[in-house]
Formats: structure tokens, C-alpha cells, sequence
């Protein structure tokens, strides 16, 4: 078993940050069957604004519902059988937006088969659909080393953190993100690889998922434990 | 410290873990470019209080940042306010003469300011025109801080062909996007955490500034802040608070302006005060525009915030109250909605009945009321506070400039 404080790696790791430009489309739905055909038509960034990268809006506080389309369903239309079926499809499992896109399409289209009328806003606002420009930024930190890793993580924007652990697994198609992949390929340590890319992300928002990393690697070191998250 | 002296290291403590040095390693790809701000005030108003804090950061982070400010007659001031209701929804006249006063006016303020930079933002419709002389080099962005979700037709045409000559527009909400054939990008408003409205208060300090005021602090406090405008519903919040005097021995107050320049605003202060009908537990404070030191000691005072809005632009002063760690309960409508998270942070909602019926929950279940707080506060850190929009800024112009 390799010894996690010695293990050094050969290419290090560099932390990426990110920031997310928001562009408007002026498409817009009011019922569900808008819904679903602007879901059809919209840009891939703009599926991905809506479902993944609401993760980096709500880095600490997470809504009721994981992304905007189960949100405003719910909110909106108050069509709660919708909301919680849109609300359990995972775009971090499919692995590609139109993936992702198939599988809203999916669900709408069967919901919708046994609804007449279509429900609509009545009172709320309609959904807007918004283009994600993801810009990403070199954070300067960089780590050869675990206990490296982990001073870097604790410290790090959490823009890099959404970054490497999750848009890594829905866009890159890096199955437990880049963090777990590292740590396994370049430091050997498997285990702690494995258990670090299963980490759910639905346990309240980036900073939390932080804290339980930040638990991992320090049960991995023998340090006493993290305080992540909390201010 | 004083206000104008704060750095960015300032910023270190409230804004989130790691996004000061985030910021400093994205200012690097903007360093020594020229960044321009142009609008019509350098006092008083949203725009200005946040550009006076704004500008010194950007150029504290390598940008060279300046703030131009559009000069103009009583005449070219009174066409821009009506374009100001006009854009909003509201039933104005327009002459061709006015008209061709506004352009005037923003000729010759092309001639006069320095409008060279890599990027120049425009706030607002006061200088829109000013893209007629736009130099060769350089982009040019339209930032849009008013509610365009309805326009008058007219104001919004005769603005319509500048904003199109521009490169990028930006909103504070979708809903205030236009059909343009130029990319539309959308940058929420924010607070300084550290400003006079803002700052962290301790609760003497608070005690100090209310007990002028006569407010009790013996029983809960429920709070809204807003002009005295109709579209902010004073008089809806007072029949809320009614309902809600069944069951909690609450105390309200109404703090707001707007009431000695603007006759509607007058009218409707007198609508609140009759309203109240004496009711020694209902506190309407009329305050004047710098009273920032009292608005924050009331915000943290209070048990629940209300922003019972009917219509509203963005709706800052639910950040402001979320950031004092306040549960919020906002009319469903404008950027109300884009801050408060329902049961999270608050509550969104679309009736007297609705803000009763909350009151009612929050003061039922403090502990309750104290999460939401919280994660009111959290919410406000990661997606309201000027590093944000500095942040957003910054990545604009090196989107638009790379």
C-alpha cells in the first residue's frame, strides 16, 4: 500500500477556476409543451446552464430542486408530479448534453401524453432560457502531493471545485471527475480515487461536497478533521 | 477605515473562500486595458453608489478604469426621466423637438469626454446615443440597469436603433431582454457588503440608532423597506400585518422615501399613514436618501423582511436584508424571485394572504427562521456582492476583447 504523505506525482495538478457568462436568448415557454419544444431547439449551453452549472449559482445553498426546469415547473406551473420527475434526472450520470436532452425530452413527452389540457403559468413568469459561456481561469495553485491537494482544495475558489469534480464528469465524460482521476492515476492511491469520485453531489451544494472531500483526504492522512464550507 | 479608503483585501471576509485571489488571477488578463464607465450622475441613485465603489476596485486590480459622467440641461434631464417611465411601461409624450435635444446633448458630450477603451459601458438610456460617435477601436456595451419587460413602443424604437450599433447589451433580469440581434448578457445587480447599509452592526450600535425612532424591541419586528409607491404595496403589507396581529403581538414598520420630490409618492404615504389608522404598533418612518446607517440598524433589527412588491426591477433591498441574516418574504415578481429561493431563503408570494400566512410560519417556528437566515446570508455571499458583479465585469471584457 502506497503511502499517501510520500506519494508524489509526476504531472501535477493545477486548479482551474471558472466563471459562467449568462446570455440571454429571449426564448421563452409558458406552458409544458413549450417546455419540452424549446428544449428540442435550445443551444447545448443552454440545456447546461439550466441543469449543471446550477450547481455553481448555488455553491452552498441548494433549492428544492436540483435545476430551473424542475424549479419553475414547480414553482410556476405547480405541476408537482413534473417538478420531482425532472428533478431526479442526473447530469452528471448521462455524461453528455444531448444525453441530458434526450432525457427531458423523454420524460415531458410521456408526462404530456396523459395531460389535456397542458398545464400553464397562470400567474407566475414564464421560463426564460439563458446560454452558458463558461470562461476558464488559471487559479495559480498546483499540487505534486496529497497533503498539496488538499491545502489547494481547502483554499481554492469553489468555481474550481464545480469545475473538476462535476462539469469533469458531464462534459469531459471523466466518470468521477478529474480530482478522482489524479489522485488515482498520477498518486496510486485507488481507494481514496474511488471514493472521492463517488462523492454525491446532491448533498447541499459545492461547498458541502468540498467539506466531504476535504473529510476523505484528511481520514486518508491521518489529520484531524476539515472545516470546510462554514465561515 | 473610511468607505472610499477600502480595498479589495477588505473583501476578504465577507466575500466567498478563495474569490478574492480568483478575482486578482482573472484581473490579470484585463491588466492595463481601459475600461470606461459612462452615465449621467456621479451622485446619488443605484447606478453611481455602485460604480463609486466599483471603479476604484477595477483600477486597484490592474484595469485602468474611469468614470466618465454625461453633462446635460433641465430639458435633456426631463426628456431622459420620461424615457425613464416611457421604458418602463408608463404613458409618456414625446416631441420630435425633445427628441432631437436628447441626440444634441450626446453629441456634444462625444466631443467633450474621453471615450477611448477597450471596453466602454454605457448605463442606462442617458447616453445611449453617444455610439453615434463611437471611435473605431474598442467595444461597446449597453448596460441596461430598468425594468424593459414592457416598453412604451415609441421610447423603445427611438432607442432601439443605438442600442443595436452596440456590441453586447447587458440585463439585470431575462425577463427585461429585448428581441436584439446583438448578444444579451445577463449580470444581476449587487450590495457592498461594507458600505454604511451594509456593514456589520453590533447590537448597541443598532439599539443606538432605533432608539429615536421610539420602535419597541421587546416583541417581533417585521420590517419593509421601499419607497412609498404603489407597485411596493405598502398598503397590502399593512393588511397582511393585520391578519397576522390575530395570532403574534408583532410590531411593523414602513421605512421609506420618496415622499417630498414625487407627488404620487406623497399621495401614497398619505394612503399608508390612513391606513395605519393610529395604530401606535405600526411605525411609518419617512427617512431621507442617506439615511444608510438607519436602514441597516432597522434591517437587522428586524425578525422577518418584507418586500411585498406588485411589480418590481430588481428588489436589492431583499439582498440587503438576506444579508443581515433576515428570513425575506417578496412579492413573486421581478428580480424578487431571482433572490429569494422558496423555502429556503424565504418566500415568493402573490397575495395579503400569502405574506400573512408566512409571517405567521417564521414567528411560529424561529428556528426555522434562523436557517433560512443563514442560508439567506449564503445566498447573498456567492451571488450578490460587488466581487460578484466586479467578477462578471472583468469577464466580460476579456470575452469581448480576447
Amino acid at each position: 500500500m502506497r503511502n499517501p504523505d510520500a506519494a508524489h506525482a509526476a504531472r501535477p495538478f493545477a486548479l482551474t477556476g471558472c466563471i459562467e457568462l449568462r446570455e440571454i436568448l429571449g426564448r421563452r415557454a409558458r406552458d409544458e409543451r413549450e417546455l419540452m419544444e424549446e428544449i428540442e431547439q435550445a443551444p447545448a449551453e443552454s440545456i447546461y446552464y439550466h441543469t449543471d452549472s446550477v450547481f455553481l449559482r448555488r455553491p452552498l445553498v441548494a433549492s428544492a430542486y436540483p435545476n430551473d426546469f424542475a424549479t419553475w415547473v414547480a414553482t410556476q406551473i405547480r405541476d408537482q408530479v413534473l417538478a420531482e420527475r425532472l428533478g431526479m434526472v442526473d447530469p452528471f450520470l448521462l455524461g453528455n448534453v444531448e444525453d441530458l436532452r434526450e432525457a427531458l425530452l423523454s420524460l415531458l413527452d410521456d408526462h404530456l401524453e396523459h395531460l389535456n389540457p397542458v398545464p400553464r403559468v397562470v400567474f407566475g413568469d414564464p421560463f426564460f432560457f439563458v446560454r452558458s459561456h463558461l470562461i476558464e481561469i488559471p487559479t495559480g495553485l498546483a499540487a505534486s502531493t496529497l497533503p498539496a491537494l488538499r491545502a489547494a482544495l481547502a483554499e481554492v475558489d469553489v468555481s474550481a471545485i464545480y469545475l473538476h469534480a462535476l462539469d469533469a464528469r458531464s462534459r469531459r465524460g471523466i466518470p468521477g471527475g478529474q480530482i478522482a482521476q489524479w489522485i488515482g492515476e498520477e498518486l496510486g492511491l485507488d481507494a481514496l480515487a474511488e471514493q472521492v469520485g463517488k462523492l454525491n453531489p446532491y448533498v447541499g451544494g459545492l461547498e458541502r461536497l468540498r467539506e466531504q472531500m476535504l473529510a476523505l483526504l484528511d481520514a486518508e492522512l491521518g489529520a484531524a478533521p476539515a472545516h470546510g464550507g462554514d465561515r | 477605515m473610511t468607505e472610499s479608503a477600502l480595498s479589495i483585501e477588505s473583501y476578504r471576509d465577507v466575500a466567498p473562500r478563495g474569490a478574492v485571489d480568483f478575482l486578482l488571477q482573472l484581473a490579470e488578463r484585463a491588466r492595463g486595458r481601459r475600461f470606461v464607465h459612462v452615465n449621467s450622475t456621479r451622485v446619488g441613485g443605484g447606478v453611481a453608489e455602485i460604480l463609486r465603489r466599483l471603479v476604484p476596485l477595477m483600477s486597484e486590480v490592474g484595469v485602468k478604469a474611469e468614470w466618465e459622467v454625461i453633462k446635460g440641461d433641465p430639458d435633456f434631464f426631463a426628456v431622459t426621466k420620461a424615457f425613464h417611465n416611457a421604458l418602463q411601461g408608463y404613458d409618456q409624450v414625446f416631441t420630435d423637438a425633445l427628441l432631437q435635444h436628447y441626440l444634441e446633448i450626446n453629441r456634444s458630450n462625444a466631443e467633450r469626454l474621453d471615450l477611448s477603451g477597450d471596453l466602454v459601458l454605457i448605463h442606462d438610456p442617458q447616453p445611449a446615443a453617444l455610439i453615434e460617435r463611437r471611435p473605431a477601436e474598442g467595444r461597446w456595451v449597453w448596460r441596461c440597469h430598468i425594468d424593459l419587460s414592457t416598453p412604451q413602443r415609441r421610447a423603445w424604437s427611438f432607442l432601439r436603433r443605438h442600442v443595436l450599433r452596440y456590441d453586447a447589451a447587458i440585463f439585470s433580469l431575462p425577463a427585461f431582454a429585448q428581441q436584439l440581434p446583438i448578444p444579451q448578457f445577463l449580470v444581476y445587480p449587487s450590495i457592498d457588503p461594507l458600505a454604511d447599509k451594509n456593514r456589520a452592526m453590533e447590537p448597541a450600535e443598532v439599539s443606538r440608532l432605533l432608539e429615536p425612532l421610539g420602535i419597541p424591541a421587546d416583541r417581533p419586528l417585521i420590517v419593509q423597506v421601499s419607497r412609498f409607491d404603489r407597485f411596493k404595496d405598502p398598503v397590502g403589507v399593512i393588511a397582511a400585518y393585520r391578519m397576522l396581529k390575530r395570532y403574534h403581538d408583532a410590531v411593523l414598520v414602513l421605512a421609506g422615501g420618496g415622499a417630498d420630490d414625487d407627488p404620487e409618492g406623497a399621495r401614497v404615504l398619505a394612503d399608508v399613514r390612513e391606513a395605519a389608522a393610529q395604530d401606535s404598533d405600526i411605525h411609518i418612518l419617512d427617512l431621507p436618501p442617506d439615511a444608510h446607517l438607519t436602514i441597516n440598524a432597522l434591517q437587522h433589527a428586524a425578525t422577518i423582511v418584507l418586500q411585498k412588491s406588485t411589480r418590481e426591477g430588481f428588489g436589492l433591498t431583499v439582498a440587503e436584508a438576506m444579508w443581515k441574516g433576515k428570513p425575506v418574504i417578496g412579492g413573486a415578481t421581478g428580480g424578487i424571485t431571482a433572490q429569494i429561493i422558496p423555502g429556503v431563503t424565504g418566500y415568493a408570494v402573490s397575495s395579503v394572504e400569502g405574506a400573512a400566512h408566512w409571517m405567521r410560519h417564521l414567528l411560529a417556528h424561529p428556528e426555522a427562521a434562523a436557517r433560512m437566515g443563514e442560508a439567506g446570508r449564503e445566498n447573498v455571499r456567492q451571488n450578490f456582492l460587488i466581487t460578484r458583479q466586479l467578477r462578471e465585469y472583468l469577464s466580460i471584457m476579456v470575452h469581448l476583447t480576447a
